[in-house]
């Protein structure tokens, strides 16, 4: 949460990883905002629960017959703990899991900085921000 | 009779995290095992037959994506793997990709030629 005239945005996701070029987008937008000093406030719902999965791991490719460090495979929550880095003060990085979401797909172990929350988390962000982005899936 | 037609028609969706598209590289694993396959590049995914494609210099939260999907390449190296790329002419001009900017080795077809090309094959997976 920020305080009174910082501003931050709100971002909503449902994309879980991998499978969408939203997503990619909206992690740019989420480094660009906090290289500007804009305090970011994420609701990942649904799949996006899984962006910030703690197990993620590289592997090798077989097409290309590169080795697991030849291809050097990138992950949401490596590029989210970076986010993480980036909004670890002013501007700040909030991130909420949906927690039912979470439950039903048994998607608890995450890397350091997101916390438990709910639909609840994304009314008081909303309030609380200069803008709101809402990125559905489609 | 070639045995697979495997459509892909959502192009770009994911590829920067998966360093290439899914079906396309599905489809080049499906091949190595033996398969005998070709692709139908339709709707925006005809876009991966253009050469030339750079995807480098992201970098999110200080992580740098060191090894950019190759979009272009990944279809030519299924041409030379033996896999026929076949692309809608239409779905290109309606897009404005002229035919020098189009990576070699790739087969136009017509929307008109569609129904055939589909018949021409013993199954069709249209992701």
């Amino acid at each position: 949460m920020t305080t009174s005239g910082e501003k931050s945005i709100t971002i909503a996701l449902m994309d879980p990883p991998y499978e969408s070029g939203t997503t990619t987008t909206a992690l740019r937008i989420m480094d660009t905002a906090l290289r500007k000093g804009i305090s970011v406030n994420v609701f990942a719902y649904e799949g996006a629960v899984n962006l910030t999965m703690r197990g993620q791991a590289p592997h090798p490719n077989p097409v290309k017959g590169t080795s697991i460090e030849e291809q050097d495979h990138p992950s949401t929550a490596k590029f989210i703990a970076g986010l993480f880095t980036l909004g670890a003060d002013s501007p700040k990085l909030e991130w909420v899991n949906c927690g039912l979401c979470v439950d039903e797909r048994g998607a608890g172990e995450w890397i350091d900085g997101p916390r438990r929350g709910g639909p609840g988390d994304l009314f008081k962000f909303s309030q609380e921000s200069t803008n709101t982005l809402i990125i559905g899936t489609r | 009779m070639p045995g697979i037609l495997s459509i892909v028609e959502r192009a770009y969706h994911g590829t920067i995290e998966e360093q290439d598209d899914t079906i396309l590289w599905l489809s080049h694993m499906v091949k190595n095992a033996g398969a005998d396959l070709s692709i139908l590049l339709r709707s925006n995914a005809v876009n991966y037959a253009v050469k030339g494609q750079d995807a480098s210099g992201l970098s999110i939260g200080g992580v740098a994506l060191s090894v950019p999907p190759t979009l272009d390449t990944d279809v030519v190296a299924l041409s030379t793997a033996g896999v026929t790329v076949y692309v809608v002419e239409e779905d290109l001009s309606d897009r404005g990709i002229g035919n020098d900017e189009l990576c070699d080795g790739i087969t136009k077809v017509k929307r008109s030629g569609l129904a055939k090309l589909f018949d021409d094959h013993d199954a069709v997976w249209h992701w």
